[in-house]
């Protein structure tokens, strides 16, 4: 379906990431969000608070991050679309309800603009230092989405996207924009609402008495409702089965465990969203993400200059992780270059997929600037020698 | 004596049911609760409570948090959502303002509620949300084994104060009045009918309402207490239990065996959270105020 004209800004602005993000997250058709301040995030929030009475929804500032990420979550099972949005330590009080929405199958989506870190860290510098948090920081196994815009025009497409996989997928849909790309300044185009394409929540069309909330489809998604309708339905946090009722027994466990996982698949490398030019004859590859994937181009074009056949692998779904792409390339590439400003994460994943079949080359930065092209190419030009 | 005032038949008829079945997901019977445990007793109040308001069944929605009374979602045939510890609060906050149609009842205990929930409670309560919170007090973390909570009384022997409990405690209902709650008040799980009544007027009540119900933990605190099992405690309600509607909530601490002050403290008239917010928007903004749309399931 196409987006409903009454949230969708059409036209030509000139945005910051933040404020172009809000403008995504209302074109996609959310009309709620609960947030907590926190920078540099808030003016994604500050945003929406000022747009929402006029567009007709809700915003509550909530008394903090736990309370934001839980409320999103009431207002999806109420019937909206929801959202909230933060940074690194807000991020962390978030992570119980990541996994709660993972485990209760509860679409949303959580905006969060990277600072620096660990703790307080540097509110107001940017950083790539949340990526394994956002995959791993709540407890238990699960899958998620996470997402990684380079640009304010990316910021309000992906946040679109972002919407649209957590109500296909029924996952917490991860934004990882980072203090710059939150923070830089260009030029944003929204297209007409009809331009637009939306995913409706997946509503059953079966009665209640046929119906069962957490039965998976043939895509091994359940379908859902909301509440209100006369379902008596039961959502909880605990394993449960197909009726939602709490289940100790181990086979539902690994059942509802394994898929919560494997309904993902489909997205982790037939679907996954990457942007790559030069790979054709590349023998050194340039994988990066966000902010850093703008400071590797530069690099990327002198490498080129000086005769060197760089490639770019620009991750925008980070989560879940290209896998086989990568995989393939570690067959006919030297080396992988990695640039990201932490001290090596999804180099990891980098190296877990070349498997010693290329070299893996870490361009650390902890933070609170981006990496100068120079570091970059000069990893480039030691990868090729 | 019972043959004399109760004619009970001597075979239940096979379509003889409990009038709260309707209520419950008889599926899930029997329950996890303890012998002499009183939050059955608090639910039985809540489905009658329901019968009587006359409540629209399909829009009455029960979120709790985690715990002992966290399982009340779970037996409840209604929508229901047992969402993360401490945290019941503001999940039921989104889902009635996203839907605002629906009655938001959250059902937990004094350790979720007020422990790790304390923040969302008072700031619901400060906002005037338009929830029931109905508060299964039974003074320690049942479900863990019998711990201290923010209510347990002094000197009460738990899990995690081996030698004594001294923390002072919270007076809950002095709390919800002064974080703001429109309707404040307390039973015990011996006042069955003023509890149900009490029930059956938040369900009837705007705003954010608040019911504290003092009920039985034989197993994990009363055991450890020496103070006998659910029948004494119902003997302790009886006895120290003093009605007194109005009376100030900052006289009516608990404490371990002395009086217990019942009532409805509060019953006052505020503005709730979408009243206020409809009403600065209005004043704001004039006709470009748009409502919030109600959620549709068809979008």
């Amino acid at each position: 379906m196409h987006a409903d004209p009454k949230g969708v800004l059409t036209g030509v602005h000139f945005l910051d990431g933040d404020h172009a993000c809000c403008e995504g997250t209302l074109a996609a058709g959310a009309r709620f969000s609960a947030g907590y301040p926190i920078t540099p995030s808030t003016e994604v929030v500050e945003r929406f608070a000022s747009r929402i009475p006029t567009v007709g929804g809700i915003f509550v500032q909530m008394e903090d991050e736990l309370a934001a990420s839980i409320a999103i979550q009431g207002a999806v099972w109420g019937g909206a679309k929801a959202f909230t949005v933060t940074s690194g330590p807000g991020f962390s009080l978030m992570m119980e309800h990541i996994g709660y929405a993972a485990m209760t199958e509860t679409p949303c989506v959580f905006v969060d603009v990277q600072r620096g870190g660990p703790s307080t860290g540097l509110p107001t510098l940017p950083a790539q230092a949340d990526m394994m948090q956002a995959r791993w920081g709540s407890h238990g196994d699960y899958g998620i989405i996470a997402l990684c815009p380079n640009s304010p025009q990316e910021c309000f497409d992906l946040t679109i996207t972002a919407f649209n996989l957590s109500e296909e997928f029924r996952v917490p849909v991860m934004m990882m924009l980072d203090e710059c790309v939150g923070h830089m300044t260009e030029k944003v185009v929204i297209p007409e609402a009809d331009g637009i394409e939306i995913t409706p929540r997946r509503y059953t069309t079966l009665p209640p008495e046929e119906f069962r909330l957490f039965k998976p489809k043939a895509d091994l998604v359940p379908d859902m409702v909301r509440a209100g309708d006369g379902y008596r339905f039961h959502v909880t946090g605990l394993t449960h089965d197909e009726r939602g009722y709490p289940s100790m027994d181990v086979e539902t466990q690994d059942r509802t465990v394994r898929r919560l996982q494997d309904k993902l698949k489909p997205l982790a490398n037939g679907r996954c969203l990457c942007e790559t030019a030069d790979l054709e004859d590349a023998e050194v590859v340039v994988v990066s993400y966000g902010i850093t994937s703008r400071v590797a181009q530069r690099a990327l074009e002198m490498a080129r200059d000086q005769g060197v056949r760089a490639g770019k692998f620009r991750l925008i779904s980070a989560w879940p992780f290209p896998l086989e792409r990568i995989r393939e390339l570690a067959a006919r590439v030297k080396a992988f270059v990695v640039p990201e400003l932490n001290l090596g994460q999804m180099v990891l994943e980098v190296e877990r997929a070349a498997a010693g079949r290329a070299a893996v080359i870490p361009v650390s930065h902890a933070g609170g600037t981006v990496h100068n092209p120079d570091t970059i190419l000069k990893a480039i030009l030691e990868a090729a020698r | 004596m019972i043959e004399n005032t109760l004619e009970i038949p001597v075979e239940i008829p096979e379509e003889a049911r409990n009038p709260v079945e309707p209520f419950l997901r008889m599926d899930r019977m029997p329950h996890i609760w303890c012998p002499g445990c009183g939050i059955g007793t608090t639910v039985n109040c809540f489905t009658r409570a329901l019968l009587n308001s006359k409540a629209n069944l399909d829009k009455v929605a029960v979120v709790s948090g985690i715990g002992c009374t966290g399982r009340v979602a779970g037996y409840a045939r209604l929508d229901s959502f047992h969402t993360t510890h401490g945290r019941a609060i503001p999940f039921a906050t989104g889902l009635k303002l996203s839907n605002p149609e629906l009655q938001v009842v959250v059902y937990s205990g004094d350790g979720d509620l007020f422990a790790i929930g304390g923040n969302h409670f008072i700031h619901a309560a400060r906002r005037n949300m338009d929830l029931k919170v109905i508060c299964v007090n039974n003074m320690t973390y049942a479900m863990t084994g019998g711990q201290t909570a923010p209510t347990t009384p002094g000197s009460s022997i738990t899990a995690t104060a081996p030698y004594g409990a001294f923390e002072p405690t919270f007076n809950l209902a002095s709390l919800a009045e002064a974080a703001g709650a429109s309707y404040v008040a307390r039973w015990t799980t011996y006042h069955v009918k003023q509890l149900s009544r009490s029930m059956e007027e938040v369900l009837n009540k705007k705003g954010f309402c608040f019911i504290e119900v003092l009920t039985p933990c034989p197993t994990l605190y009363q055991r450890r207490n020496k103070m006998g099992d659910g029948l004494d405690a119902m003997k302790y309600y009886k006895e120290a239990g003093k009605i007194r509607n109005g009376a100030p909530t900052g006289e009516c601490g608990l404490t371990r065996s002395g009086e217990i002050v019942l009532g409805k403290f509060v019953d006052r008239e505020r503005p709730d959270y979408l009243d206020l917010l409809r009403a600065q928007m209005t004043q704001a903004l004039g006709e470009r105020y748009v409502e919030p749309e109600a959620s549709c399931s068809s979008c």
